[in-house]
């Protein structure tokens, strides 16, 4: 997730590897030296797995362990045809949809309110901050006690608005808990950012927009909110990778290491597919198709914050 | 109709209501802030208030608002009573290894990403721009995606159930490397130009200046990645079966697997209290070190 977010914010150096400084040191072996244990240690875990996938998605693994046979793109065309695989997909941009846009506009209040008071404006920052500690599982942990079918406090308050929650067994419901877990682990995250792109904002910005506008919602629309875009922009990206990949934690607790018929977002199905289904090729298939869809989002993410320089 | 008039009578006394006006939107503030901090803060609570009470007490009602008597008993049973299939793990074993892994990752990724990051910014490498999209290519895809064959990697070089095969394959991300080469580009031009009239080499200068320039980054580096690495959980579970190196979120896996079970009325006190146990050094450090920690997450633009 760090990953992510370092990556977002390259921007101002313009991807300049030229920018070596004027007076660098002309030793020729130091460096080299130097770069050895990140480069091996990121060939050999890196770039070997990422072709390993990529080479056994065209294979078929025998079941009983015999060698494999080259398939061309059936294991792709198998995913395309895979209603499991389909529902799946429909559920990850669900899931991503919802969890992206209630853990931003949450934290966003939270961080134009924190922004706005003065007194115990530290306080509130360490108390809305803290659960970015929480591990995601662990957080999973509470949410199946809360949810708990019989007698998790949450789901009989649900119940008492006659919702007959059935974490497990429902489809939906179990869906409603792992978005209701993973909004609540990445708030933090949105606020930390929400609060320190506001705080960036200049005061003397501040002033003039109090001087024009009087309303502190017409002021926030069209002042502070889009001098938040590139921020916004930007925890976009990170909130969708967040939904995609290290939600992982929360979904594999919530249906208790036994998906069923429960909702799986695509990483999930990667894992039940390669290490419990055993199917090799079709496991590694969903990763590739993984890879291109996050090589997308870094895409998009690269022209969105290249708009980003017209903002600031 | 009636309600337009209603919102509009306190603008008829602009001085005493504008007044009041504005103590209401601080109040409106402070309860938004207090209502997110509660959000925050009582799911917590009520594990910790939970992980004091007995398992039939918690079986019966659900997690528990009040505090009861088996606090003590429970933290023992979490931390030293030996369990798992083999008996050969117990909390304080997780919690060694959660540390390991931790400190490893934050220690191993930060010390790797530095030396990268002082190669590519100050020295002139014929190779350096193939080696720079190498490395950060590596920031695109999360461990995640290439989770299997990343696990047969780790199995055909039999280092599955090894801190090694733990640790290692998780710093193949470069966010450290990135981190500290945004960070040196920003050091002045001059500092390096007065070094060599001065006669430093290499080593000297990275070791005399850059590490304690960098003092405050690895600060904020150490908190990130510590709280990461302990809150690992997906490659944990797949390469170590071997209970003895069991890490904490590790072990939360095995309390939901008692859960599914369902033949036994699982320790739900125990299962809260191993939950507070493993979420309290990472938050406690985030809390603590929150300056270093907040400049680490949004800062590393520079």
């Amino acid at each position: 997730m760090a990953g992510r977010k370092a990556l977002g914010h390259r921007t101002h150096d313009g991807e300049g590897t030229d920018h070596v400084k004027r007076s660098a040191f002309k030793n020729p072996w130091l460096p080299i030296l130097l770069l050895v244990p990140q480069l091996s240690i990121i060939a050999v875990f890196f770039y070997w797995p990422a072709g390993y996938a990529v080479q056994t998605s065209f294979f078929l693994q025998d079941p009983f362990g015999f060698g494999s046979t080259y398939v061309g793109l059936e294991n792709y065309t198998d995913l395309a045809t895979s209603t499991n695989y389909l529902d799946a997909l429909k559920f990850t941009a669900v899931f991503t949809t919802v969890v992206t846009f209630f853990s931003l506009g949450i934290a966003l209040l939270l961080a134009v309110k924190a922004d706005k008071v003065i007194r115990g404006a530290r306080s509130y920052r360490t108390l809305l901050m803290w659960v970015y500690a929480v591990a995601p599982p662990v957080a999973g942990l509470m949410g199946v006690m809360l949810f708990d079918q019989s007698r998790g406090n949450l789901t009989q308050l649900l119940q008492s608005f006659g919702w007959d929650f059935t974490l497990g067994v429902s489809y939906w419901d179990t869906a409603f808990a792992m978005m209701t877990v993973s909004v609540w682990k990445q708030i933090p995250v949105n606020f930390i950012f929400f609060l320190s792109g506001l705080q960036a904002i200049p005061n003397s910005v501040r002033e003039a927009a109090l001087i024009d506008n009087k309303s502190s919602m017409g002021r926030f629309w069209d002042v502070t909110f889009p001098l938040l875009a590139p921020t916004g922009f930007f925890l976009l990206i990170i909130n969708i990778t967040y939904a995609l990949f290290d939600t992982f934690g929360i979904i594999d607790t919530i249906v208790k290491g036994e998906p069923g018929n429960n909702p799986m977002t695509l990483v999930y199905r990667v894992f039940v597919d390669g290490f419990r289904g055993g199917d090799l090729g079709g496991s590694s298939a969903q990763s590739v198709v993984l890879m291109i869809l996050v090589l997308i989002l870094t895409v998009v993410q690269f022209r969105l914050l290249e708009r980003r320089i017209h903002y600031t | 109709m009636t309600d337009i008039s209603q919102t509009s009578a306190p603008a008829k006394q602009p001085v005493i209501m504008g007044r009041r006006r504005i103590r209401m939107s601080d109040v409106v503030d402070h309860a938004v802030l207090i209502l997110g901090a509660l959000l925050m803060l009582v799911p917590v609570y009520m594990i910790f208030a939970s992980s004091s009470h007995d398992a039939i007490t918690i079986h019966r009602e659900g997690l528990q608002f009040g505090f009861g008597e088996h606090f003590a008993a429970n933290y023992n049973a979490a931390l030293f009573e030996y369990g798992g299939f083999t008996d050969s793990v117990n909390g304080v074993t997780m919690l060694t290894n959660s540390l390991i892994l931790g400190l490893g990752f934050a220690i191993g990724k930060i010390i790797v990403g530095m030396m990268a990051a002082y190669a590519i910014v100050y020295f002139r490498l014929r190779f350096a721009t193939f080696a720079f999209w190498i490395i950060f290519t590596t920031l695109l895809l999360p461990l995640e995606v290439r989770i299997l064959p990343s696990y047969e990697a780790i199995q055909a070089m039999n280092l599955a159930n090894t801190y090694t095969g733990l640790i290692v394959p998780l710093i193949a991300s470069a966010t450290a490397t990135f981190f500290f080469r945004q960070f040196f580009r920003s050091i002045p031009e001059e500092l390096i130009e007065a070094a060599r009239i001065d006669g430093a080499g290499p080593v000297k200068f990275f070791i005399d200046i850059l590490v304690p320039l960098s003092r405050t980054m690895i600060a904020a580096m150490f908190i990130i990645m510590f709280v990461f690495g302990w809150n690992q959980y997906l490659w944990p579970t797949l390469i170590t079966t071997d209970e003895s190196l069991f890490t904490l979120v590790r072990g939360i896996r095995q309390i939901i697997q008692a859960y599914a079970d369902g033949s036994t009325t699982p320790e739900y006190g125990e299962a809260a209290a191993l939950a507070i146990i493993a979420m309290t050094p990472p938050v406690l450090i985030v809390v603590f070190f929150q300056n270093w920690f907040v400049k680490g997450l949004t800062e590393s633009d520079k």
